[in-house]
């Protein structure tokens, strides 16, 4: 496409352009409405009972006392859920069993973890629910606890769920087992190429549970009402994800379930399976199909929402003189928490996947222990594999006396490249991010002081494409009503809006788009996996195309030539030396409304790299790392709303800090959370961060795709940890092992060097 | 959080009549910070909360070079500090004052309220201690004023009997060359819990080269914040020097008895105790350097 003048990059008059997102001044001011915000009338409020125990048998469970207490009007347990079978259900970022995703709605014969749901009570005030819930007479045997995914590999290990056997690359065990699955790669001859290595690092890594800490606690409301109808209204990646959870669930037709998702506070992948909504609806029916509302506090979110896996990985890299990389090979035990399901397969895909090989194997573990079960966390299982990938890959660097980005650049993957869990690589555009650290001024600046350090570390991330349905109305004054299902969580609405004006050659501000329920807009796949403003963005392009050619028609009418005549160019529909613009075209009227929907599935979504550079000081007397200046470059495609690519590469980076540096759960031996606040787990604040200096990568727009876009949510909580790590080391001479840095870890360290 | 009582009273009589009356379970309210939170969470329960926040005499400051503070016990961290005369006078009560929490919680937390709720790693009172404050106490049988270094006797315990009500803070007048300082270590650089806390209070001779006398203080270390009686004393009399204030620091680690949590292990608290002494200290003393030209100045 040529450059217009006055133009953006590429010709685009719209992407790349920075305007005010629709749902700005609703959030500022306050009138958003939130999951908590909603008010129906007759609304009751439920409360859950959460086990004390992070292991233990349900003996009894007697519900009269809280029955009796005035205001209560229903109370309920794992006896009213419907038994559900065994059977694998799919949520886009998360897979899961269902028959396990109803047992962590509500405990039936065992509690597996600290906070799991045992009964639930609606009441006509939350302190009644409370008081309630209080009086609930639940009887339990303590079974011994295991935390820690190795020891839950051992025999003799507590057992956690009978019945399951090891999925062993394929073929079930036959034994009782904590260990869900067992997966491989593997390519090459590994032993063969560790024998060419002249270098060989191995190292163990330990990461901590850690959470993805969303403002917004998770919420719902539900009416069960008289015809049997359930609707949901909740704060969600997915609303179609939701209903198909809670018609599994509550065995409920599809048919039978809306869902209308509310505005969101936060995700990063903790908002796709439903907790208290199955719940809600359950107590909605039993107190006489009055609508109940459910809303979690912090401790609650903290202890039974699920968090991302704490994870023990061993990376074993060996390289030649020359720097290229010989042989690789990692081992990662992800802990699912109490059912199966880590983002262990995630990991194993990403640990190497930067680096091309001819030799590997990665082997991963996903094993069950006393926690709450996992769920997706921004580029699940993508994190804790490259804290120690890319660690290794830097001593290895060290120890070649090589740059560790040109380290990089040697054995770096390229189009045409296997990764190393299989697929071929499409175009990507990892090397130029490495360029772009290598070249910026942060990088060519030396950096000074004692006690100070940088590093760099990279990241690899898959994306997805995903299923979108959208569908427009043209307005008589020439603005167009967008109405979607994707939920925006990052900023989505402005992004897709402004992909259709683009299409349409139509100014931003002239779209106006709406989130809107499953009963109201073809089925959308979640907002996760970076996938929205590629996948729903290649929904509206397909909507715009249909739209323009609805407009083609009505210009042929109006000049009365062939429609092939017509053509249509940046909003402008021409034919011969008659032209007219979108919305003088709009103004001439149309016989019939003018509408058009679509539905997209792109399967061939462009994955993203980042490569990240951080400046730390560490304090030789308390330990304490405090980051002097971070850069992140990411390979972006293409940004169709800079600021928000900006704001999802800062946020990914503060998210990673956190995890590198201070957040943990921290349990007692018993199991029991003892940092279930915001105080206690440590999320970094503002002075805790430095600017973070986004550099958008632009050189390799995703093939496919209408602009090139690139998935850029996730990508860039990856390096994080790795990068603070590398950058520790050369500040300390000490390399840290383990997650979270904090202060006392790295000051030990640091004294018995 | 559960249903209960509110009184707001506006004086100290009838606040301690109240109290008084209801036998243990009601509680004041002051910012609300530490109670509203903790009956949300229902780790306390009243069956009464007394709003003192009404009452003049606790919602006061005043200052002069004479008598020194009187500073009301539910006066906000926030109006402690943007108060230029008292702010400049007492840097080292502003150390805390400014730490507390973050701006929001600043807007209600107040000194009395972090003295009463007495948890060991409180931020006001090591710097209080140093400054060697004492509390006026009302109660049934009339006023009391004791050291606030007296004033906690358990994790969230204080010697406050049912039916008291702390009034106010009294913080005598620095003293020429006075200088004090309150750091606290914690692995975020703001809404988090001390780690250890230690304030420091020196007061220098007339050519700011040596110790008249120095106070020092712990918080997070023991059940309750600690003088450190012997580490200050040591200083008295000595030149100011790296090695004595070296030795301070390692009697005031001495003094310290920590113990491991979540937050920290003893080991990596012990160590902070000498960090943190030394870096108060030295703060402390550059005050006093700098007080000392203020005040000839005034004196003049
Ligand atoms: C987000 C957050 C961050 C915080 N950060 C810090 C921090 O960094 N450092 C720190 O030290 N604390 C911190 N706190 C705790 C709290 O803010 C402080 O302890 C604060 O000083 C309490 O003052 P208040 O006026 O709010 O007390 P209140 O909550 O009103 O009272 C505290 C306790 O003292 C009792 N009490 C109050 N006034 C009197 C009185 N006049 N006589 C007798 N008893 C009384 C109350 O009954 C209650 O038990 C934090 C709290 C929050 C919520």
């Amino acid at each position: 496409m040529a450059m217009k003048e006055n133009g953006h990059k590429n010709g685009y008059r719209v992407i790349g352009t920075r305007p005010i997102r629709p749902d700005g001044v609703d959030k500022v001011t306050g009138r958003a409405v939130f999951g908590a915000d909603l008010h129906l009338p007759g609304l009751l409020y439920g409360k859950v009972l959460r086990s004390p125990h992070a292991h233990a048998r349900i003996l009894s469970i007697d519900t009269s006392a809280a029955e009796a207490l005035p205001g209560v009007k229903a109370v309920i347990t794992a006896a009213d859920l419907p038994q559900v079978a065994d059977k694998v259900k799919s949520l886009g970022e998360s897979v899961g069993n269902l028959r396990y995703m109803s047992e962590n709605t509500l405990a039936r014969e065992k509690a597996l973890y600290h906070g799991h749901p045992i009964a639930a009570v609606a009441a006509e005030n939350i302190h009644v629910a409370e008081e309630a819930v209080n009086l609930i007479e639940v009887e339990y045997e303590p079974l011994p606890v295991v935390l820690d995914g190795r020891e839950a590999m051992q025999p003799g290990a507590p057992i956690l769920i009978q019945g399951l056997r090891t999925d062993e690359l394929g073929k079930l065990g036959s034994e009782p087992t904590n260990v869900a699955a067992h997966i491989q790669h593997k390519r090459g001859d590994v032993e063969a190429g560790f024998a060419e290595a002249d270098v060989i690092i191995e190292r163990e890594f330990r990461t901590e549970t850690v959470h993805q800490g969303y403002i917004e606690p998770q919420n719902g409301v539900a009416l069960w009402n008289d015809d049997g109808h359930i609707h949901i209204w909740c704060s969600t990646q997915g609303a179609f994800a939701v209903r198909s959870q809670i018609s599994d669930l509550l065995r409920a037709p599809i048919s039978q379930v809306t869902v209308t998702p509310l505005e969101i506070g936060g995700a990063f992948g903790g908002k796709i399976n439903v907790y208290l909504e199955p719940l809600a609806a359950l107590l909605s029916r039993k107190a006489g199909h009055r609508p109940v509302k459910m809303t979690m506090t912090r401790a609650e979110v903290l202890k039974a929402s699920g968090p991302t896996s704490g994870s023990w990985i061993r990376v074993r890299m060996g390289a030649k003189k020359d720097g290229r990389i010989t042989a690789a090979q990692a081992e990662l035990v992800y802990e699912a928490g109490g059912f199966p399901g880590s983002p262990v397969g995630a990991g194993a895909g990403v640990i190497l996947a930067p680096y091309r090989l001819d030799n590997l194997q990665i082997d991963g573990y996903d094993v069950l222990v006393n926690r709450p079960k996992a769920s997706a966390y921004r580029a699940p299982g993508g994190t804790n594999a490259a804290y120690a990938a890319e660690a290794v890959a830097d001593e290895l660097a060290e120890a070649l006396g090589m740059d560790p980005i040109d380290f990089r650049l040697i054995n770096a993957v390229k189009e045409g490249d296997r990764r190393a869990d299989g697929p071929m690589l499409p175009r990507i555009g990892y090397i130029e991010t490495l360029q772009a650290i290598k070249n910026h001024p942060h990088y060519r600046q030396p950096l000074e002081g004692p006690h100070r350090g940088r590093g760099v570390a990279v990241g690899f991330w898959f994306n997805w494409g995903g299923k979108s349905s959208v569908s427009a109305s043209v307005n008589e004054d020439g603005t167009v009503n967008l109405v979607e299902g994707s939920t925006d969580i990052g900023g989505s609405r402005a992004s897709i809006a402004m992909q259709l004006a683009e299409t349409l050659g139509i100014a931003a501000e002239d779209v106006h788009p709406q989130v809107v329920g499953t009963d109201l807009v073809g089925y959308n796949d979640v907002t996760g996996g970076s996938r929205t403003t590629y996948g729903t963005g290649y929904a509206v392009h397909a909507l715009g195309v249909k739209l323009n050619e609805i407009m083609r028609e009505l210009a042929a009418d109006l000049w009365d030539v062939d429609v092939e005549e017509v053509r249509v160019e940046g909003g402008v529909f021409s034919a011969g030396d008659r032209s007219i613009t979108f919305k003088e075209l709009v103004a001439q009227g149309s016989d019939t409304p003018i509408t058009a929907s679509a539905a997209t599935h792109p399967k061939d979504a462009g994955p993203a790299f980042a490569v990240h550079c951080v400046d730390v000081e560490v304090d030789p007397e308390t330990g304490k790392v405090t980051i002097l200046r971070y850069t992140a470059a990411q390979d972006v495609g293409t940004a169709i709303h800079p600021s928000y690519v900006e704001g999802q590469i800062q946020g990914a980076v503060a998210q990673g800090v956190g995890w590198g540096l201070n957040e943990e759960y921290i349990y007692d031996e018993e199991g029991h959370l003892l940092n279930a606040s915001l105080l206690d787990y440590r999320m970094p604040t503002a002075p805790d961060l430095p600017m973070i200096d986004a550099v958008l990568v632009e050189e390799a727009p995703t093939p496919g795709h209408p602009f090139g876009v690139r998935g850029v949510g996730e990508v860039s909580i990856i390096p994080p940890p790795a990068a603070l790590a590398n950058a520790i080391h050369r500040a300390t001479g000490v390399r840290m092992t383990a997650l979270p840095m904090s202060p006392s870890r790295v000051m030990k360290a640091m004294i018995e060097h | 959080m559960q249903a209960f009582d509110y009184a707001r009273v506006s004086t100290v009589d009838e606040a301690v009549r109240l109290l008084a009356a209801r036998n243990g379970d009601a509680r004041v309210l002051s910012g609300g910070t530490d109670l509203l939170v903790a009956l949300r969470e229902g780790r306390d329960s009243a069956g009464l909360v007394v709003d003192v926040k009404g009452v003049p005499e606790l919602m006061e400051m005043f200052f002069d070079r004479g008598g020194g503070l009187m500073l009301g016990a539910a006066v906000p961290c926030q109006r402690m500090y943007s108060d230029e005369p008292i702010a400049q006078a007492f840097p080292g009560l502003m150390d805390a004052a400014s730490l507390i929490g973050g701006v929001q919680v600043q807007g209600r937390a107040s000194f009395g309220g972090n003295l009463c709720n007495a948890s060991p790693a409180a931020d006001s009172i090591p710097a209080l201690i140093v400054h060697k404050a004492t509390a006026v106490i009302a109660g049934p049988g009339g006023r009391r004023e004791v050291p606030v270094e007296e004033v906690c006797v358990a994790p969230g315990r204080t010697q406050l009997q049912p039916g008291e009500l702390l009034v106010q803070l009294r913080i005598p007048a620095p003293e020429p060359r006075f200088g004090a300082a309150y750091q606290r270590f914690t692995p975020r650089n703001e809404m988090d819990i001390a780690v250890v806390g230690v304030g420091a209070a020196v007061r220098l001779n007339a050519d700011g080269d040596h110790f008249e006398w120095a106070r020092i203080a712990l918080g997070a270390v023991a059940p309750t914040p600690l003088l450190a009686a012997e580490a200050g004393d040591a200083l008295a009399g000595k030149a100011v020097s790296e090695a004595a204030i070296e030795e301070a620091a390692r009697m005031a680690q001495a003094a310290a008895s920590p113990i491991t949590d979540m937050s920290g292990t003893a080991e990596f608290r012990r160590r902070l105790v000498g960090v943190l002494t030394r870096r108060t200290l030295v703060a402390a003393i550059e005050r006093a350097r700098r007080a000392g030209t203020h005040w000839n100045a005034d004196l003049r």
